[in-house]
């Protein structure tokens, strides 16, 4: 089947094998240059790009990743800085840091205002350097456990309010280890604000306990610092140091690429969700979520072929449908013949609103407002799942390859461009499914429809390759070449459409339907 | 039940035998972590005059460290209260009531009953918590698992 792209993307690129990876396909980009020139919004693109050819692309932000030796590191560092300023030991220094949520120039002007005060509420009062004792008191009675014998072992803090030793350690055992709290531990009193200091946790708690609280002390670091945050993969160790701030996030998406190999969002947290803004992102997700049991008939993920109508399971990335029983093609998505897809992919990617006239009406209203929702949540889930399956797909040939390897004589560094090709092929699915939730709110203007043949050439362009990946095992060796340039061609698709969102969103030039602030 | 929740509710409960505030009512417990609780506002507030409600009480072995889970149920006569903050199902959305936020080891079942008769002393709204149909349509769900967010301080 002829693309119309097939045409603008000449095949005559040779690039080695081993430069495929993720990361070294940005640097094809320029070696691509001369092949876009009849394209307008290319040389857009091109243009703004050699009036300043240093300058790193606009999706992409500064930042560095830290590890847990690193972070203890800074903080040292930090407290170096302080106590000789303030003349107090490393230790107090580290509280009174913490206190100050490590902010030291707020820290160093009170404390130079009024040092004692300072201490004082810090927990470190004249009484710190007492060490925090257990004591009988006669006639008391516990008020959590209610126990009055008079043999038993009670602690206080400064605030005066007594509780009986056990049930103090088991106050802080429940905040230490259930809710992973630490340094703003309270007196268990109602009302108290007094912060439990360490030496009191030393007195009370279990070995196990302090050292748990401990690593929490050490965490808050991360917490209390606007520039860092902690990789939300499970078990990662690693924290994202990155210097945008939450008042910028209508403006920039800050995402980031931890050491464990997770690209993800400084700003929310969340999974690489470009180029979609933070706010947009989490109103899309609710309304998925609050909308699931209508959408819900949409991810089964068997369908009939519109022609001969027996059941068709997806068993592929691809859009490109060929029924088994009457070889009719078509297009997964919208279910119109593939034959229409080649010229005019419009119909594919694009809502038509309805005309005004249809959307009088309460219930037209509705009926219009849910049908345009479904068809963008239709193209986003359909992406979240073709990822996956393309992922599968890959599994499935890389075994296949294995075997191809010793019968061709091809040696392991020339069969990693399906590696290559899987990476690529899960990113542009990535950026493609949030393009939905972008376009769902974006209002139309000129400017909308760039973005919109944007989004269909890459869109066009991951089609093409996932099609590539259905092949038997036996032909990818044939295709090889077809498919480390189309795996160029995905990265090169999706770095325009990223740089003119990215552009968009900085200049404030888009308009969308809701606040993004 | 751990010795430790268990003493403490045992002393409670002595307590309770002594007498209880105004408008609180100790119902039953089939055993020692589970309890019921009568309330009654002691104003005219026209929401809830003449009116009782019912409260449910479970305990983990953790109390009074943890919270205890606290939700209005349904009995003959005893109907839910209308409140910004307690869904249909009797799931009651306060700080106190969460381990993590508001809650004090020092609290007890008959400070709670307390809190949340003022709670709805002080209330003038007839009506539901945003969101309740689809809130109370995910049944199931433990009321631990769900994270509220306290964003009224009025409450
Ligand atoms: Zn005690
Ligand atoms: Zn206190
Ligand atoms: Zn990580
Ligand atoms: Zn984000």
């Amino acid at each position: 089947m002829a693309m119309s792209s097939d045409e603008e993307y000449g095949s005559d690129q040779m690039m080695s094998d081993d430069e495929l990876d993720a990361d070294s396909l940005g640097e094809l980009a320029g070696n691509l240059d001369s092949d876009y020139d009849n394209d307008a919004d290319d040389d857009q693109f091109l243009e703004n790009m050699r009036d300043d050819k240093p300058q790193k692309p606009a999706y992409e932000v500064d930042y560095t990743t830290l590890s847990d030796a690193e972070l203890r590191n800074k903080q040292k560092e930090q407290v170096e800085d302080v106590r000789h300023i303030l003349g107090q030991p490393v230790e107090q220094t580290a509280i009174l840091l913490r206190y100050f949520k490590w902010q030291k120039e707020r820290l160093i002007d009170k404390y130079m205002d009024d040092p004692d005060k300072v201490l004082e509420d810090a927990g470190l009062g004249a009484e710190w350097n007492d060490d925090p004792k257990l004591e009988k008191v006669r006639g008391f009675s516990c008020d959590i456990c209610c126990d009055d014998d008079a043999e038993m072992n009670t602690y206080s803090m400064r605030c005066g309010h007594r509780y009986c030793a056990d049930c103090y350690k088991q106050y802080l055992e429940n905040k230490i280890m259930s809710e992973g709290e630490s340094g703003r531990i309270q007196c268990p009193t109602d009302g108290c604000s007094r912060i439990v200091d360490s030496k009191t946790v030393r007195l009370l708690a279990s070995p196990k306990v302090l050292a748990r609280y401990g690593e929490l002390l050490n965490r808050t670091y991360v917490d209390d610092k606007p520039n860092l945050r902690w990789c939300p993969a499970p078990e990662c160790e690693f924290a994202v140091d990155c210097a945008v701030r939450q008042t910028e996030l209508h403006k920039i998406i800050p995402t980031v690429v931890c050491n464990c190999g997770l690209r993800f969002c400084f700003g929310c947290g969340h999974n690489d969700h470009q180029p979609c803004p933070c706010a947009l992102m989490k109103k899309w997700l609710k309304k998925c979520e609050d909308d699931s049991e209508t959408a819900n008939w949409i991810s089964a993920h068997t369908k009939e072929c519109p022609k001969c109508v027996s059941t068709i399971e997806k068993n592929g990335g691809c859009n490109h449908m060929t029924c088994r029983k009457c070889k009719h093609e078509f297009c997964w998505v919208c279910m119109g013949p593939w034959s229409e897809h080649g010229t005019n992919w419009y119909n594919c990617n694009r809502f038509e609103e309805k005309s005004g006239e249809e959307a009088r009406g309460q219930q037209a209203k509705s009926r219009a407002s849910l049908e345009r929702y479904l068809h963008y949540y239709n193209r986003y889930a359909n992406h979240d799942h073709s990822a996956k399956l393309d992922k599968d797909l890959y599994v499935k040939t890389e075994k296949k390859m294995t075997s191809l390897q010793s019968s061709s004589g091809m040696s392991w560094i020339e069969v990693q461009y399906l590696e290559a090709a899987s990476t690529a092929l899960q990113q542009c699915r990535q950026t493609l499914k949030w393009t939905y939730a972008f376009a769902f709110y974006l209002q139309r203007n000129n400017d909308t429809y760039i973005f919109e043949d944007n989004q269909r050439d890459l869109e066009m362009a991951v089609e093409q390759l996932s099609e590539l990946f259905e092949k038997p095992a036996d032909q990818l060796a044939a295709s090889r070449k077809e498919m480390v340039d189309k795996t160029a061609y995905v990265g090169h698709r999706r770095r325009i459409l990223l740089e003119d969102t990215a552009n968009g969103l900085r200049d404030e030039r888009w308009q969308f339907t809701t606040d993004i602030r | 039940m751990s010795t430790f929740a268990a003493k403490r509710l045992q002393k409670e409960m002595a307590k309770i035998h002594q007498g209880l505030a105004p408008g609180i009512f100790f119902v039953n417990s089939p055993n020692l972590q589970h309890w019921q609780m009568d309330i009654q506002v002691l104003d005219s507030n026209p929401l809830y005059a003449g009116k009782t409600f019912r409260l449910n009480f479970r305990f983990s072995n953790n109390y009074p460290i943890e919270a205890p889970e606290v939700t209005f149920i349904r009995a003959p006569d005893r109907e839910i209260p209308m409140h910004p903050h307690i869904y249909s199902n009797g799931i009651i959305c306060l700080d106190l009531l969460s381990s993590g936020n508001g809650w004090s080891p020092v609290q007890s079942v008959e400070s709670v009953c307390m809190s949340i008769q003022s709670m709805l002393t002080g209330n003038t709204k007839n009506e539901r918590p945003e969101g309740d149909e689809a809130f109370v349509l995910r049944e199931g769900r433990s009321v631990r698992d769900i994270r509220f967010v306290y964003d009224d301080p009025t409450v």
